[in-house]
């Protein structure tokens, strides 16, 4: 078992013949992904990594079968395109566009509203299930398959976490970028219920950054909710205040939102937070090892 | 992106959102001209992209042209020190020649994006003139707030709500609803980030006007607004950083030695707090995003060096969407065009690592490469 992928997950790829969509495309693939299909309007009929295209989603699901798309589409059609994959009844969209306009975002959560779709994203990595279903531009090599689970708001900061625990020998059940943009589809605990109702997974590493107080309030949730070992790690505690860090979230301003009082907050949760991001691994190790889970969370070598 | 309030004054007008009569200056003739026009008084503010202009001696009130005169020559060319500029401050270039107002009570309007609930809300207080993160800290229930559904817009009943909340006396409610509906019609419709009217007035004449006004635009969305592109003022603006933008890259100078090539902004930021960490200063963030080409990499990579305080420059590129052989690629080629004269510190891992590693291997370049984070930021910082 996993969260949200898995062997059984068919994919298309929004966006599949245009750079990024085709390389992600052929990496997934090579992964093990049922990639079944893609689209790229005024394409359809055409063939590329040896599955079909299609002008619609619509059109694609019900050839394929379908259950769960990858957005590549650029940022001015994004919103459109991850409107089209929810009308399509999609279970599951993973938008990987960076740079959508925020009130366009506004506009998906509205239409989103009363229907079954799971919107990741946008501007996030994706999600992997090691071993069994890459959906995203992460690097596949670095995971492996296990019972931690990732969630976190950064893209590259993922690999990094989960590199840590690789080299350590611990496996991923599966790992979850949700994305740096202020309005997204998926929030720290959406994540973290998943992986409290996942017997698969034993313990958590959240990874948050400045700016918002989604990091508080999922550290609010685990203190009353999860039962499962969290280690969390929070990036920018030198950021000048102030200024924006690249992600639209990452700002902080006055007192609120700043690493120390992020941290402070995660540590009074009963959260153990790793003091650098070189430590995330050690971190998780060290408290897997005190609540006697390290040798069952171990990969099998 | 942020404009002046000058120009922001201008944009809301075109949605029927009231404010006071007045022209920017950009010379002490100007000013006078102006002032002319509007009765010989007038109130001349500093134009400048910061707040708290007017408890930094910014805004003067000017009751005669000879006053005018004075309050001009004074302010352009002045720096001028707030809150929010740090404490180089910034030069004042323009001014606003502003008619005066007879203000009878000062309010707050606001319009952000809401995390939360995913909606722009609209914010509204009687504590005007006070900043709102204050108002927020001390007196929350002083802030009174409506979340606006996108399918509908503001209502003219949440409008009504706001203004009633807040004091708006009855008989200018009306128009405090127009101007509420005209603030959020351009909130949208421009593409704002952050719209605030600090203050919003209520004058002897039964006016409801923005006394002051700031705009901040979405960059992402900045494609769909030419003209808003129009207004953007280099001058406020970071040398590097405009260089930075033309290129995609993110970019903020900070005051250490020790450069830094990440990508992504959250690898960025937990790069400069390791370097910290392990005891060095980091001359800057910078985050190329994801997919970057060989030449945004070399632009980065000139950037960087382009600041003088640099003594060292770390690269970490842990590579998805991005090719750690085009980072490579790009980090020679910059450093044989520039010269580099300086230790560099890469650590490579992910999508293209080997392609990468053997760019840089075979380059002939002093490169020293490091194996994860910590050992980068240690070397780097050993090195410096």
């Amino acid at each position: 078992m996993s969260i949200l992928v898995g062997k059984e997950t068919r994919v298309i790829t929004q966006g599949i013949t245009g750079k990024q969509g085709l390389f992600h495309t052929k990496q997934a693939i090579e992964y093990g992904t049922k990639v079944v299909g893609g689209t790229t309007p005024g394409k359809g009929g055409t063939t590329v990594e040896g599955v079909p295209v299609f002008n619609t989603v619509r059109e694609a699901v019900e050839q394929t079968g379908a259950n769960a798309s990858v957005i590549y589409v650029p940022p001015a059609f994004a919103a459109d395109a991850i409107m089209e994959a929810v009308d399509a009844e999609l279970d599951l969209v993973i938008c990987i566009t960076e740079g959508i306009p925020v009130l366009d975002m506004v506009k998906v959560k509205r239409f989103m509203e009363g229907r079954h779709t799971r919107l990741i994203g946008p501007n996030c990595p994706g999600v992997i299930t090691p071993g069994a279903c890459k959906i995203g531009i992460m690097p596949g090599y670095i995971h492996v398959p296990g019972k931690v689970g990732v969630v976190s708001r950064s893209g590259t900061l993922t690999y990094e976490a989960v590199y840590q625990l690789t080299v350590r020998g611990i496996g991923q059940s599966t790992a979850v970028g949700i994305g740096g943009d202020p309005v997204k589809g998926t929030e720290f605990i959406d994540v973290l219920k998943m992986f409290n109702d996942d017997p698969d997974t034993e313990a958590v590493i959240m990874i948050g950054e400045i700016g918002g107080t989604a990091e508080e309030q999922a550290a609010e949730w685990i203190r009353d909710h999860m039962t499962k070992p969290v280690v969390g790690f929070i990036a920018g505690a030198t950021a000048p205040p102030g200024r924006r860090m690249g992600h639209a979230g990452a700002i902080i301003s006055g007192g609120s939102g700043t690493a120390a009082s992020k941290i402070k907050k995660l540590e009074e949760c009963g959260i153990r937070v790793a003091p650098t991001p070189s430590d995330m691994g050690a971190t998780m190790e060290q408290y897997l090892k005190d609540r006697g889970l390290l040798e069952a969370c171990r990969t099998a070598r | 992106m942020n404009i002046h309030e000058y120009q922001a004054k201008s944009v809301l007008a075109q949605y029927g959102v009231a404010v006071p009569q007045g022209h920017v200056a950009f010379t002490v003739e100007e000013a006078v001209e102006h002032a002319k026009q509007l009765g010989g008084k007038a109130v001349v503010k500093a134009q400048i992209h910061a707040g708290g202009r007017g408890k930094a001696g910014g805004v003067k009130v000017s009751k005669s042209l000879a006053e005018v005169e004075a309050n001009a020559r004074e302010l352009l060319g002045k720096t001028l020190v707030t809150h929010q500029t740090g404490p180089q401050g910034k030069v004042v270039k323009r001014l606003l020649i502003e008619q005066l107002s007879n203000i009878q009570k000062e309010y707050y309007i606001g319009l952000v994006v809401d995390r939360a609930s995913g909606r722009v809300v609209m914010m509204a207080s009687a504590e005007g003139g006070m900043e709102i993160e204050e108002v927020a800290a001390k007196t929350p229930e002083k802030i009174f707030k409506e979340t606006i559904d996108p399918a509908v817009g503001l209502l003219p009943y949440q409008a009504r709500n706001l203004a009633f909340a807040i004091q708006i006396p009855d008989a200018l409610v009306n128009k405090a609803v127009k101007f509420m509906t005209g603030l959020y019609a351009c909130f949208v419709d421009k593409d704002c980030s952050v719209a605030e009217i600090n203050p919003l007035v209520v004058t002897a004449e039964g006016n409801v006007m923005a006394l002051d006004a700031k705009l901040n635009f979405d960059d992402n969305a900045l494609y769909r607004h030419p003209d808003i592109l129009e207004l953007r003022d280099l001058d406020e603006e970071d040398p590097k950083e405009i260089e930075a933008s033309k290129f995609g890259l993110n970019y903020i100078a900070l005051d250490g030695n020790i450069g830094c090539m990440v990508n992504g902004a959250g690898l960025a930021m937990a790069t400069m707090d390791t370097i910290k960490y392990y005891g060095g200063e980091p001359a800057n963030f910078l985050d190329i995003g994801g997919g970057a080409n060989e030449e945004k990499v070399t632009a980065a990579f000139k950037l960087i060096l382009s600041d003088p305080n640099v003594k060292g420059i770390l690269v970490n590129i842990f590579g998805g969407i991005q090719q750690c052989d085009v980072v490579a690629t790009g980090v020679v080629a910059a450093a044989r065009q520039i010269g580099l004269d300086k230790p560099l510190v890469v650590r490579l891992e992910g999508t293209n690592v080997e392609k990468g590693k053997e760019i840089l291997n075979q380059s002939g370049l002093n490169i020293v490469a490091a194996d994860s984070l910590a050992d980068a930021a240690q070397r780097i910082v050993a090195l410096v």
